[in-house]
């Protein structure tokens, strides 16, 4: 029998968890039937209101297929949007247990026009359920909100918030303020109450600041990178802002913004905020404590160290109860189960970061 | 750091004019990023019975050269002037500022190197400076914040880098903010340890931008010296652009080998602050080895800023084979006019600090 080598199931031992899956529509009107009338209209005729100078597209062009797997393309619509597609590519072919869903746009988490946001919200979250979840139990949504309105955020969240199938809260690291100030504070208390963790993941739209203190990068290796430093921005926002310490069974997941650099942010938290403890004495705990304690990190994009083994130290100070694997299927950066790790990991290693570790804090049964 | 009124000797009639007539002398250009009673500005036993952080030439003798045993020490005077929109007005200062520091500091102590102090946003205007500057040998260094208006590998700014590569001048980061953008990319955050914290991201993102732009392909003899930056942010940053830019090496042909590569070669940075964990050397023994060069760090006391207590500048964890280097060679090798002044015996230390 010739069956294509990709479709054929691999012969993996461990079934994971893939903490980074993008769905996605075919096109907007996929969202209609989602939308009230008033805001089908308002969509088709002004659109998203983005802080961006070009519509519909972005200002770094990706370097592959509009960042996409070239080979993740259905017959119909972009890549992500093929259910039957993404199962018999990804799910099944690499064994995906449970796959995390990361809707990001359209969700109103960029959007200016406040009500416009809330109505997109809403409609993303119902279109995860219907276009995805339902009919595929393997795959869990995620509650997007816009995170500029923290009082629709919160109904949002406890509109969802009986239902098992959405999994965690997604807002956007590229907010308007960092992501400790006071505003956004409600969606954390929702969150801690709702029993979710609130996922970060890197956003290509931003919020209305430069992706770097010193304006924005030329080109798109460097926006690729400002996915990392923007993350460690908002990790130290949280901490120093007192998120952490306000909410102390708050769960945050960094998703795509790299992992590495986690240890060397912590001693340097640690470090400074000794120093200037008197400005924020409402930081009772090192730095690296609360993020020990309420943080969970993705590993794609994982880092390659020349030495691969160099990776192993990165994960032995973040801890490996603290790490789990992502593909960010069907993007063109996707990391491979079995090409992720360039060094041995023991079976219990493996366990956790493949799969108990997200089936944990998800409470994945 | 000299006051405005200090310059005025320095500055010809029309900005002498200016200054006074605009009580712009009685301004205290302190940047926003080194507030002077904040902890981190300066160690309690290196201020003034006031309060105020030293720095007089009395004071870098005896706090700063003579514990350390540095036969050599580059100032870096953090200064105001760089963020005043006025380009004319930021430049007439710059100049003024490093008149000063030849007068009142080099002369008078021949220990001392220093850095010229140029405003960014006008390139020509600070390869004028520059111009001004290079027949003096104790300039070493041309001086930039590590957050202003651009990224600095961009093109506009190549003159500059240009200049400092004909004159074997480095190109010194220091860390500090022009505050022409919000510190993070998600906008302002609300303490200044968060601001601090943030600038080691700021000098992360200067060293992408000199990578993609290909600063180092068009000034193959360039060297870059971050200053008070942080340094164990540098593995991430080398293993994450060298498998980036296996995926994105059509979009920047002129890097024509493994960014960590380039890096290793062209970039330098200072010790202070050592952003390790203070009871476990082998975590900063670790980071070393990931590094994977003795030859990038530069001795630095950051005076006055408070990183480390009494004589303790040299962290547990760094091995004893990487310390001559780190105390003498490293900066002999990026510092071309340090060679070029005779007299350095073999166990003297070269460092890098803040003058305010």
């Amino acid at each position: 029998m010739n069956v294509p080598l990709r479709h054929t199931p691999a012969p993996v031992k461990l079934a994971i968890v893939d903490c980074d899956i993008h769905p996605a529509y075919r096109s907007p009107a996929d969202l209609h039937p989602f939308l009230p009338a008033r805001w089908r209209e308002h969509m088709t005729t002004f659109g998203e209101h983005l802080r961006q100078g070009l519509s519909g597209q972005l200002a770094w062009p990706r370097m592959m297929a509009s960042g996409m797997r070239v080979d993740s393309f259905p017959e119909q619509g972009p890549p992500g949007s093929d259910l039957e597609l993404m199962r018999r590519q990804h799910l099944d072919a690499n064994g995906v247990e449970y796959g995390m869903l990361m809707q990001l746009s359209r969700g109103g988490m960029e959007e200016r026009n406040l009500d416009f946001a809330a109505a997109l919200s809403r409609a993303i979250n119902d279109w995860q359920l219907e276009t995805f979840v339902k009919p595929e139990p393997r795959l869990r949504a995620g509650i997007v909100v816009p995170q500029e309105d923290a009082a629709f955020a919160v109904s949002e969240i406890e509109h969802r918030a009986d239902d098992a199938r959405f999994a965690q809260i997604l807002i956007s690291p590229r907010s308007s303020d960092p992501l400790g100030h006071r505003r956004y504070w409600p969606i954390y208390e929702a969150a801690q109450r709702a029993r979710r963790p609130i996922a970060l993941h890197v956003q290509g739209f931003s919020g209305g600041h430069a992706s770097t203190g010193s304006g924005w990068p030329t080109y798109y290796m460097q926006e690729h990178y400002a996915a990392s430093t923007g993350m460690q921005n908002t990790l130290t926002s949280l901490v120093f802002e007192g998120v952490l310490e306000r909410f102390p069974d708050l769960k945050v997941v960094l998703i795509e913004g790299g992992f590495a650099w986690a240890p060397a942010l912590c001693w340097r938290m640690d470090k400074h905020w000794e120093r200037m403890r008197q400005e924020t004495p409402h930081v009772k705990r090192p730095p690296s404590d609360y993020v020990r304690q309420n943080c969970w990190f993705t590993t794609q994009p994982i880092e390659e160290p020349e030495k691969p083994e160099h990776l192993r130290d990165i994960i032995d100070w973040i801890g490996w109860d603290r790490l789990m694997f992502s593909t960010d299927y069907p993007h063109w950066d996707f990391d491979h189960p079995r090409e992720v790790f360039k060094f041995q990991l023991s079976e219990e290693q493996k366990a956790l970061v493949f799969r108990n570790n997200a089936k944990a804090l998800y409470a994945l049964a | 750091m000299p006051s405005a009124q200090t310059l005025l000797p320095y500055l010809d009639e029309y900005w002498r004019d200016q200054l006074v007539n605009r009580h712009i002398d009685k301004s205290s250009f302190i940047l926003t990023s080194y507030p002077p009673n904040s902890p981190l500005s300066a160690r309690p036993d290196w201020r003034q019975a006031s309060g105020a952080p030293c720095g007089s030439l009395d004071d870098i003798r005896r706090q700063a050269l003579d514990p350390f045993g540095s036969s050599l020490a580059i100032c870096n005077v953090l200064h105001g002037a760089v963020a005043l929109f006025n380009e004319d007005m930021s430049a007439a200062m710059c100049s003024a500022i490093n008149d000063w520091v030849a007068k009142e500091l080099l002369d008078r102590e021949p220990r001392l190197r220093a850095s010229i102090v140029v405003g960014a946003h006008n390139p020509a205007l600070a390869v004028k400076e520059i111009e001004r500057k290079v027949g003096d040998k104790r300039f070493v260094q041309v001086l930039l914040p590590a957050m202003g208006e651009m990224l600095l590998g961009r093109r506009i700014y190549w003159p500059i880098y240009a200049a400092a590569e004909q004159h074997g001048l480095a190109i010194g980061i220091h860390a500090g903010s022009t505050y022409q953008h919000a510190p993070m990319a998600s906008g302002w955050p609300a303490h200044r340890v968060e601001d601090y914290v943030a600038q080691s991201g700021a000098f992360e993102s200067q060293l992408l931008s000199f990578l993609a732009e290909g600063v180092f392909q068009k000034f193959p003899t360039l060297r870059l010296v971050l200053l008070e930056s942080g340094f164990t942010w540098l593995p991430t940053l080398l293993w994450r652009t060298n498998k980036t830019w296996r995926g994105v090496r059509p979009e920047v042909p002129w890097i024509d080998r493994p960014p960590a590569e380039i890096v290793r070669e062209h970039v330098r940075l200072t010790l202070q602050p050592v952003d390790a964990p203070k009871n476990d050397p082998q975590a900063l023994a670790r980071t070393l080895e990931h590094i994977g060069s003795d030859r990038m760090l530069l001795f630095s006391t950051d005076y006055p800023h408070w990183q480390f207590d009494g004589e303790d500048v040299l962290p547990d964890g760094l091995p004893d084979s990487a310390v001559r280097r780190l105390l003498i060679d490293n900066a002999l090798d990026t510092y071309p006019r340090l060679r070029e002044m005779a007299g350095l015996g073999d166990n003297r230390e070269i460092k890098q600090e803040a003058v305010r």
